[in-house]
């Protein structure tokens, strides 16, 4: 979910001259280089990360320096990636983790093993 | 393959752990400093190597004092490797961490944990919404990003940090709409006892008074005294609601930036299962160290905000102290040139932390804020809330790691860093019991998130 950003650059901050393209839940985004993920998602105006495990109330980051695990997301197909600690690249695909995990069983991938004694 | 042996591995790159193995590699040390950001720093001077000299002068001289020591860094012979999470310290000091998806370990001669502080949770109604961060979290975005809230920012707690970014903000021409300051009149007569000491710290103490006059100049709406702080929203922050002297209020924001100062971040001492003792003015447990950092742990030291709180400067004196304990350890240099050398650090370290007891007594974080209400929301990953542990304490629950087993408190992806403290004084409160002898939860290994495949690709 997007609103308008919460975050964005000082006044007196250069405009970057070097950005990277990402995308967040499909949406291409276009962001200053050298930033973290959940910098860039931030100035990007998105304000739900992920949605908690318990009862899919929204979070966004709370302290920015890898303690409270609040910022995790799906990068490039890794969940629970503390975003805060990402630097953003070109070509990250990021995803916003909602709810619990699905545990989904696929009987296609399971092959019978014959077990010798 | 049997781990590469190094003289020392220094965790962090802040101010103590910089200062550290800078002065040890100087002392002939073969020093690797473990870092899990992208440059040197620490949260204080973070991106200090990095930030345009406009950010650096906006940041002000406290900031681009880090300079030196990054400097010192990178003209040192240290290996320092960045983006490393350290996952795991043993008490043989085997240091293990993934760096770039890969495993490494390292065995070390001595190990120094310089891994810092963290601010203290500020539990309220309404703290675990988006539009809801720490103050630190904004200053490491405006360190960082050079980024700075959009809209019209309520700033809300005490404490030096808050005030700082406050006036951070008013030089970036970032519009403050209030600050709801917890101190009360009280405050000021319990600190009042350590104002000589204070004054003695002149140079400090007259930093502080012009901050705040500057903030006050500036023509913030200021709330002093306020109580009942929570956050209104349903999806996202919308509102902050406290009350003066019995007076309700109601501010109208998208952000509220809280803060009621740091800790130090036990997560590694605590693993190592070092003694810790609980800290009467911080409030907090802090590991015991010897007058050179040393745990009781053989040769693993610890120096910084780690060992409690006490500043960037006192954190690189006692990086620099850590140092000297280490390499009069390691034979490097003898005691008595170890002892010379940490004479005048000795002095200096009394003087950085002489404002300390003043600042404790006058920023110490009300017992609401830390102690909440039954409806609060205490640990943010597994949604545990005040009333809920209190509960668990009616039936039985004596301590922060029998309340994992009563309703998973703490077993969250954070591991307890966000709930610890709140839960050990919620407990402790409820069984009208110390803090000390409730105790911490039981820190085990990974201290970082690592994945299993990471785990069976060593």
């Amino acid at each position: 979910m997007r609103t308008d950003p919460l975050f964005q650059p000082v006044a007196s901050e250069a405009r970057a001259t070097r950005t990277v393209s990402l995308s967040f839940n499909d949406q291409p985004l276009s962001v200053p280089a050298g930033i973290s993920v959940a910098a860039a998602l931030l100035m990007a105006g998105v304000n739900r990360f992920r949605a908690t495990p318990v009862s899919e109330s929204p979070r966004a980051p709370y302290c920015m320096m890898g303690v409270c695990f609040e910022c995790l997301v799906n990068i490039d197909g890794v969940p629970n990636r503390q975003s805060c600690l990402v630097e953003v690249a070109d070509g990250m695909h990021i995803y916003s983790q909602e709810g619990a995990r699905d545990l989904i069983y696929q009987p296609m991938n399971v092959q019978a093993v014959e077990v010798q004694s | 393959m049997s781990p590469e042996t190094v003289d020392v591995v220094v965790v962090g790159a802040g101010a103590a752990g910089m200062a550290a193995a800078t002065r040890m590699a100087g002392l002939g040390l073969q020093v690797v400093l473990l870092d899990e950001q992208g440059s040197p720093g620490g949260q204080i001077y973070r991106g200090i190597t990095l930030a345009p000299l406009s950010r650096r002068d906006m940041l002000g001289p406290d900031y681009a004092h880090g300079n030196q020591l990054a400097q010192a860094l990178a003209a040192s012979s240290v290996r320092y490797e960045s983006g490393a999470s350290v996952w795991q310290v043993t008490r043989e000091r085997q240091v293990s961490y993934l760096r770039e998806g890969r495993l490494y370990t390292l065995d070390a001669k001595a190990v120094l944990l310089a891994t810092g502080a963290m601010e203290r949770p500020f539990p309220i109604a309404g703290w675990t919404l988006p539009g809801v961060m720490s103050a630190g979290a904004a200053q490491i975005l405006l360190k960082s990003a050079g980024l700075a809230p959009s809209e019209p920012v309520v700033l809300a707690g005490c404490g030096p940090l808050l005030y700082l970014l406050g006036w951070q903000y008013l030089r970036a021409g970032v519009t403050i709409k209030a600050l709801v300051d917890t101190t009360r009149p009280e405050d000021y007569w319990r600190a009042r006892r350590h104002l000589f000491a204070a004054l003695r710290a002149w140079p400090y103490l007259r930093k502080g008074l012009e901050l705040m006059r500057s903030l006050r100049g500036a023509g913030i709406a200021h709330y002093s005294g306020a109580e009942q702080l929570a956050v209104e929203g349903e999806e996202a922050a919308q509102a902050l609601t406290f009350s003066v002297a019995g007076v309700a209020k109601r501010i109208d924001t998208r952000c509220v930036l809280l803060h009621q100062g740091v800790v130090p971040n036990i997560q590694f001492s605590q693993a190592l299962r070092a003694h810790h003792e609980w800290d009467l003015d911080q409030l907090c447990f802090r590991p015991v160290t010897d007058t050179w950092g040393e745990l009781d742990v053989p040769g693993v030291y610890l120096a910084g905000d780690g060992a409690g709180i006490g500043g960037a400067q006192a954190a690189a004196v006692q990086g620099a102290l850590a140092a000297l304990g280490i390499a009069g350890h390691l034979k490097a240099i003898s005691s008595a040139e170890r002892d010379d050398q940490a004479r005048p650090l000795r002095t200096q370290l009394a003087t950085n932390l002489r404002i300390r007891p003043f600042l404790d007594a006058l920023y110490q974080p009300k017992e609401s804020n830390r102690i909440p209400a039954d409806e609060v929301m205490v640990c943010r990953c597994e949604e545990v809330t005040a009333g809920e542990l209190r509960s668990f304490v009616a039936l039985g629950c004596a301590g922060p790691n029998q309340a994992k087993s009563f309703g998973r408190c703490g077993m969250g992806p954070c591991q307890g860093r966000m709930c610890g403290l709140t839960v050990t004084e919620v407990i402790a409160k409820a069984r009208g019991v110390s803090a000390a002898e409730v105790g911490y939860y039981r820190i085990r290994p990974p201290i970082k998130p690592i994945t299993l495949g990471e785990l069976a690709s060593e």
